[in-house]
């Protein structure tokens, strides 16, 4: 039983080790400087376990969170998510493509130690640099494309949420009013902690509040929250023509991670009943 | 380029309709899994929250609308993902060639030395 594991490879550090237990729990630590972890598991599966809380199964071991706390998560289509990560992992295990794992991993460790109102005042001070309010002066070309494809989205935003929020070609941004600013404070406190994980990855990702809250309110789709964060790229991808391994490269990981990111935020933030109606004769 | 956008926009609606996006979701799953996909948890509950979502009394359903948001969302995770990495093998996989490698390349050969370079052991 010890040779099978020891196999592993020494990238795996075990701290607890029972041979002949039934479940075998080992510390996944792998913020290790492991060049590439070997694929230790055949079979992902899900459980759920105390509290209603779900848990990844590698083989017989219970996923565990770098920080080596317990991988639990709220719902089942989380669970399946991220199992679903794991399970399509080949030889060895790539980090960089879970992104549902790793979104999870950071609610669960924190380990920035941020609570919910450093949080929202961090979200709330991205708003004076959004993208989408950080307008060029020229070229004209690039200038009208802003207006053209930002503006509807800002107007969006403002209606949605009855504030102002404007746009400036200025080096220091536009001037956020604090009514906007409490407007959206109080918005974003109804968020629970891991949809705000999740919202201020997304905010990271896209560089904009204002793409992030119309894709999170499901006014843009993910590829089209992206093509407008990446606005002035596509122009110049345009222009100047496309470069695969840079411009495609970037705008699939974009992608990936703002899905991910959205998904996140939607499923940590929904709970779901079904109710059938019977047809009346 | 707000007229393009627009035809972009119908094309898209057109494009993720909700039987393309399950028929998508599908293949990624497929591709992910191999031939077994349709026993995979992402399969039973996938086509779970389809059915479910199917029929609705209203006119314009709120969950109906929010689901197929996020099976877009999941559609393109799991493609964006698989894009991603498909160009990182392609581009950024190889890692660094040995030494004796690239003096081969400009017709070159390493020096051996009989007894092996002091600190080699």
């Amino acid at each position: 039983m010890f040779r099978s594991i020891v196999r592993l490879g020494n990238a795996l550090s075990l701290s607890k080790v029972c041979p002949g237990r039934q479940h075998q729990r080992c510390a996944l630590k792998y913020s290790t400087a492991a060049a590439e972890r070997k694929k230790f598991y055949e079979d992902v599966s899900i459980s759920q376990g105390e509290g209603g809380l779900f848990e990844i199964n590698l083989d017989r071991r219970k996923l565990k969170t770098p920080g080596g706390k317990l991988f639990t998560v709220p719902n089942e289509a989380l669970a399946i998510a991220v199992a679903t990560e794991w399970d399509a992992q080949r030889e060895t295990l790539k980090f960089y493509t879970m992104h549902m794992t790793t979104l999870c991993n950071t609610a669960l460790d924190n380990p920035t130690q941020r609570d919910k109102d450093q949080m929202i005042n961090a979200a709330l001070k991205f708003l004076e640099t959004d993208t989408v309010c950080y307008r060029v002066d020229e070229p004209h070309a690039l200038v009208e494309l802003q207006k053209n494809e930002w503006d509807p989205v800002l107007h969006w935003i403002e209606n949605r949420y009855n504030v102002t929020i404007g746009s400036s070609s200025s080096i220091l941004g536009p001037e956020i009013p604090e009514a906007t600013k409490d407007t959206f404070r109080q918005h974003l406190t109804s968020y629970n902690f891991w949809s705000l994980t999740g919202l201020e990855y997304v905010i990271t990702q896209l560089k904009s509040v204002v793409l992030s809250l119309g894709m999170i309110d499901r006014h843009l789709s993910v590829e089209q929250a992206v093509l407008l964060s990446r606005l002035e790229e596509e122009y110049q991808i345009r222009r100047w023509g496309n470069v695969e391994w840079a411009h495609d490269y970037d705008m699939y990981e974009l992608r990936a991670r703002t899905a991910a990111g959205a998904l996140f935020v939607h499923l940590s933030s929904e709970s779901s009943t079904v109710k059938r109606k019977l047809l009346q004769d | 380029m707000g007229a393009a956008r627009s035809q972009h926009r119908a094309e898209m609606a057109a494009l993720t309709s909700p039987l393309r996006v399950c028929r998508g979701i599908l293949k990624e799953l497929r591709a992910i899994q191999g031939p077994s996909y349709r026993q995979s948890l992402a399969y039973a509950y996938v086509m779970d929250q389809y059915r479910k979502n199917k029929v609705t009394g209203e006119r314009y359903c709120r969950a109906q609308q929010e689901a197929h948001h996020a099976s877009h969302t999941y559609l393109c995770l799991l493609a964006s993902t698989r894009n991603h990495l498909a160009l990182h093998n392609l581009y950024h996989g190889k890692g660094e060639r040995r030494p004796e490698e690239v003096a081969g390349l400009v017709g070159l050969r390493l020096p051996t030395q009989p007894g092996g370079k002091g600190w080699e052991k």
